[in-house]
């Protein structure tokens, strides 16, 4: 059951493109900063399987510039 | 709600908790309004406060303890070191208590094997070792060597036990490999060891210049402090001097590069160029500053036996001046590559009446060749416009390890040290012997050796016995192969009191398992004279057992019960509240044990309830009794001391055989040699293996891309390592810079066992390597 959290920065203008893409993706939670263009992305999946997905669709995002891996754990 | 579901949303708060303690660095004054607090005793998780133990800075973390585990880490919004924030090394701090290699039995080496024994046999074999040692071969055959992790009750205990009960000084610490620069720079400057500032430096200084201080990643929370009030305030600039590109040069408003160890005709330039342009300020040195030189040409103890002792003569104002006119901005500009116009913005920084300047320096002017003297040096520069012991206006020297200050520096834990002064002195072995009740014949009043001296005793065969405990010399010990083979000889007994297997395990006859951090109660002291408790958070696995109680049983094995009289329950109180004796008085009061443990650190002197935030200052400092606006009460004349010191170039520069300046030093990720950080997943993912650090152009040259081999090859040996090139520190051309953590790529094996004569400190900062494509 792994947890990793992550700095996602934005392509120019597109925050709210990437908030509402990453919100509506399964095992992720976000909180945007207030004040920049960055977004704290904490996500928590079942099975390493399910992680690996969730990814590959992190990185493949449009409106990503980058993504920073701030934390990770795992139960096993 | 069950257990399992509230520890994993403390799981996903640390996680997010360090997205945003990362973001904070990157972006200072970043928000994040939906962050729901995680305030409070849940009823599950309990908190518990500690100073994190991951560096100098001395943050103060809680604790998330669940069933006995601990599960969380989050900055202490009480200490006001960090006020909440933390790096990334705290937040992940607690998996280093749960690697799947702890050592959690006592092993001793039989045939040449280890086996595992019940710990009370391993220490009854360390104690009748060191006995038969000692007598066969005399009281300075054995001796122990410890850290800036060692807690104050560690550190107090084994001085007690060597210098007090066994009457050997062989006693050093790894302290002595990197800030005892900076105990001598203070002696002879101030004549009293620590800083006379206090963070809050960082909240009303100006102008900062960090010194060869990579804080970006050393100090990454006072960093973050520094940032944040550059963008509070509108007049505040960082000025990073050093001698190779890091992240704090990208963060700084101006980066200034200098050829290694040059720093010392910089600064003296720096005071030049105060002095030409009447910048000085007249009424602070004519009241509280005398002029000083000391012997020059001094060497670098790079022989067995190496001896040197300063002598200092009182010169004019006027002779100091004659002195300088070798160091005029141009001149200097051709010994250090620094442009004259570049020594003369910092000088006009320094002298500018209207901007408080902090000089801010850890292991780059401390691991030095003539460490000491850039240390007066510095100061020097601050002295001369008066800039010092007042809010924002700081010489401040940050120590890289939690109780380097509090451990080694003010218990003493040196050859020559004592826990209030020096074995040389009559008066403080008097004061040492009444309170640990044993004969003052006892305390030898000759110090011993050295932390490097001590190695290679135990190379020759003067040392037979050694107890090594929280760390790791096998990876950081200078010219390493030397001590490595001194330290697997047949008669050498080596014991070692670790958390993990490591290089230095692997020498041992004996190893001990240690309890960890806050597996057992103590007390740090950070680079600000902050000493910082913790309780036992949570219990020790298997056998492990504190190195002050390790030390404590094989005391009373040898006969020493009354010394060591105390109980498991209340061994920590009792040792502080004998070590505090020490240090009564306003120059040094400690707070007592009841106030350390309510308070998320004291800053001593701790003088009726109050803590002194800047020394020497009498609105701060009750110390100070001249009734004039500063006393430096340190020195007999009652002033601080400006030396002349001049530019001597390293023990090792490059030459056409081996043209290249080596550097090592450390990374954000990892902790040291990394034995603990190495365990942490996160961080090990990070940076998983070492590298070198070249310039793009010296790459290109040699024919290498990132990530292939490079032999680095020195006079003493040679490694190959991958390359990495415009990675997160790029060197000038002609240099490379390779971290220290990775135990499989021991950099040691190529480095100098050059020293300060004075302070006695390696220089892991300048020797000559050639590089070839592997």
């Amino acid at each position: 059951m792994p947890v990793f959290s992550y700095l996602a920065i934005p392509k120019s203008g597109a925050k709210e493109t990437l908030c509402t893409e990453l919100a509506n993706l399964e095992h992720c939670r976000i909180m945007p900063a207030d004040n920049h263009e960055v977004v704290v992305v904490v996500t928590d999946t079942p099975d390493i399987a399910t992680e690996k997905v969730l990814q590959e669709t992190l990185t493949g995002l449009q409106s990503l510039q980058s993504l920073s891996l701030t934390f990770g754990f795992d139960d096993n | 709600m069950t257990i399992t579901i509230d520890r994993r949303r403390f799981i996903q708060s640390a996680a997010a908790g360090s997205a945003i303690a990362a973001a904070g660095a990157i972006f200072p004054g970043i928000s994040f309004g939906a962050w729901p607090k995680v305030a409070g005793n849940t009823g599950v998780v309990s908190w518990q406060k500690t100073p994190c133990r991951f560096c100098g800075t001395g943050c103060g973390v809680l604790v998330g303890v669940v069933d006995g585990r601990a599960v969380a880490v989050k900055g202490d919004p009480n200490c006001s070191v960090n006020k909440g924030l933390c790096c990334m090394k705290g937040y992940h701090s607690v998996q280093a208590l749960y690697g799947t290699d702890r050592i959690t039995t006592a092993k001793i080496r039989k045939n040449g094997e280890m086996v595992e024994v019940p710990i009370q046999e391993a220490l009854d074999l360390v104690a009748a070792k060191l006995k038969e040692t000692r007598d066969k071969h005399g009281k300075d055959s054995v001796a122990i060597y410890g850290s800036g992790q060692w807690t104050i009750p560690d550190g107090y205990v084994a001085s007690k036990l060597f210098k007090g009960c066994l009457s050997t000084n062989n006693v050093e610490a790894n302290a002595r490999l990197c800030m005892a620069s900076a105990v001598t720079g203070f002696m002879t400057s101030f004549g009293i060891d620590e800083p006379m500032g206090c963070y809050e430096d960082i909240d009303h200084a100006n102008v900062f210049i960090t010194w060869g201080n990579n804080m970006a990643e050393m100090h990454p929370v006072l960093f973050s402090r520094m940032l944040a009030n550059r963008k509070r305030r509108t007049n505040v600039k960082i000025i990073d001097f050093a001698t190779r590109l890091t992240r704090t040069s990208q963060a700084a408003d101006t980066s200034i590069l200098f050829r290694p160890q040059t720093d010392l005709a910089v600064a003296n330039a720096i005071c030049h160029e105060i002095i030409a342009n009447d910048w000085v300020n007249w009424n602070f040195v004519n009241e509280h500053v005398s002029f000083h030189k000391g012997k020059t040409n001094i060497g670098y103890g790079t022989e067995d036996h190496f001896a040197f002792t300063d002598q200092d003569e009182a010169i004019s104002f006027e002779e100091y001046k004659k002195f300088l006119a070798d160091y005029t901005p141009e001149r200097v500009e051709k010994i250090s590559g620094v442009p004259a116009k570049d020594i003369k913005y910092m000088a006009a920084l320094y002298g500018d009446p209207a901007l408080k300047v902090t000089s801010f320096w850890c292991m780059g002017m401390n691991q030095h060749t003539r460490g000491t003297w850039i240390n007066n040096l510095v100061y020097n520069i601050h002295l001369l416009v008066g800039k010092i012991s007042t809010p924002g206006n700081s010489p401040f020297s940050l120590t890289g390890q939690p109780s380097a200050c509090g451990t080694v520096r003010e218990v003493g834990t040196l050859t020559h040290g004592l826990p209030h002064g020096v074995v040389m002195n009559e008066h403080d072995r008097q004061m040492a012997a009444e309170i640990w009740e044993v004969p003052v014949a006892n305390i030898d009043p000759k110090p011993t050796y050295h932390t490097v001296e001590m190695f290679r005793a135990l190379d020759r065969g003067d040392i037979k016995f050694i107890w090594i405990q929280v760390t790791n010399p096998m990876v950081t010990m200078p010219n390493l192969k030397r001590y490595r083979e001194g330290a697997k000889k047949d008669d050498r007994f080596i014991v070692v009191s670790d958390v993990y297997p490591t290089p230095t395990t692997d020498v041992a006859d004996v190893i001990l398992p240690s309890a960890f951090w806050i597996e057992k109660e103590g007390m740090f002291g950070n680079s600000e004279r902050r000493t910082q408790h913790f309780a036992e958070i949570v219990k020790p696995p298997g056998e492990a057992m504190s190195d002050t109680w390790q030390i404590i049983e094989v005391a009373r094995r040898l006969g020493f019960e009354k010394q060591f009289p105390w109980s498991k329950e209340d061994y920590i109180e009792k040792i502080w509240e004998e070590y505090r004796k020490f240090h009564a008085g306003p120059k040094h009061e400690m707070a007592s044990y009841q106030v350390l443990r309510a308070r998320s650190g004291v800053q001593w002197p701790f003088v009726n309830g109050k803590e002194t935030r800047w020394r020497f200052n009498p609105q701060y400092d009750p110390a100070c009794t001249n009734g004039k606006d500063f006393d430096f009460y340190g020195k007999k004349d009652n002033r601080a001391w400006i030396w002349a010191r001049p530019y001597e170039p390293a023990a090792e520069s490059p030459d056409s055989e081996y043209p290249f300046w080596l550097n090592t030093g450390r990374v954000i990720e990892h902790w040291h040699t990394g034995s603990l950080t190495r365990r942490i997943p996160v961080l090990h993912n990070a940076v998983p293996s070492g590298y070198v650090e070249m310039h793009p152009e010296d790459a290109a040259q040699l024919g290498v891309v990132n990530g292939e081999k490079v032999r680095i090859i020195s006079r003493r040996g040679e490694i190959v390592m991958p390359a990495q090139i415009n990675g997160r520190g790029v060197p000038p051309r002609n240099m490379v810079f390779v971290p220290f953590f990775d135990e499989s790529y021991l950099i040691n094996e190529v480095t100098l066992d050059a020293f300060c004569p004075i302070s006695k400190q390696p220089d892991y900062k300048k020797c000559a390597v050639r590089l070839e494509k592997a």
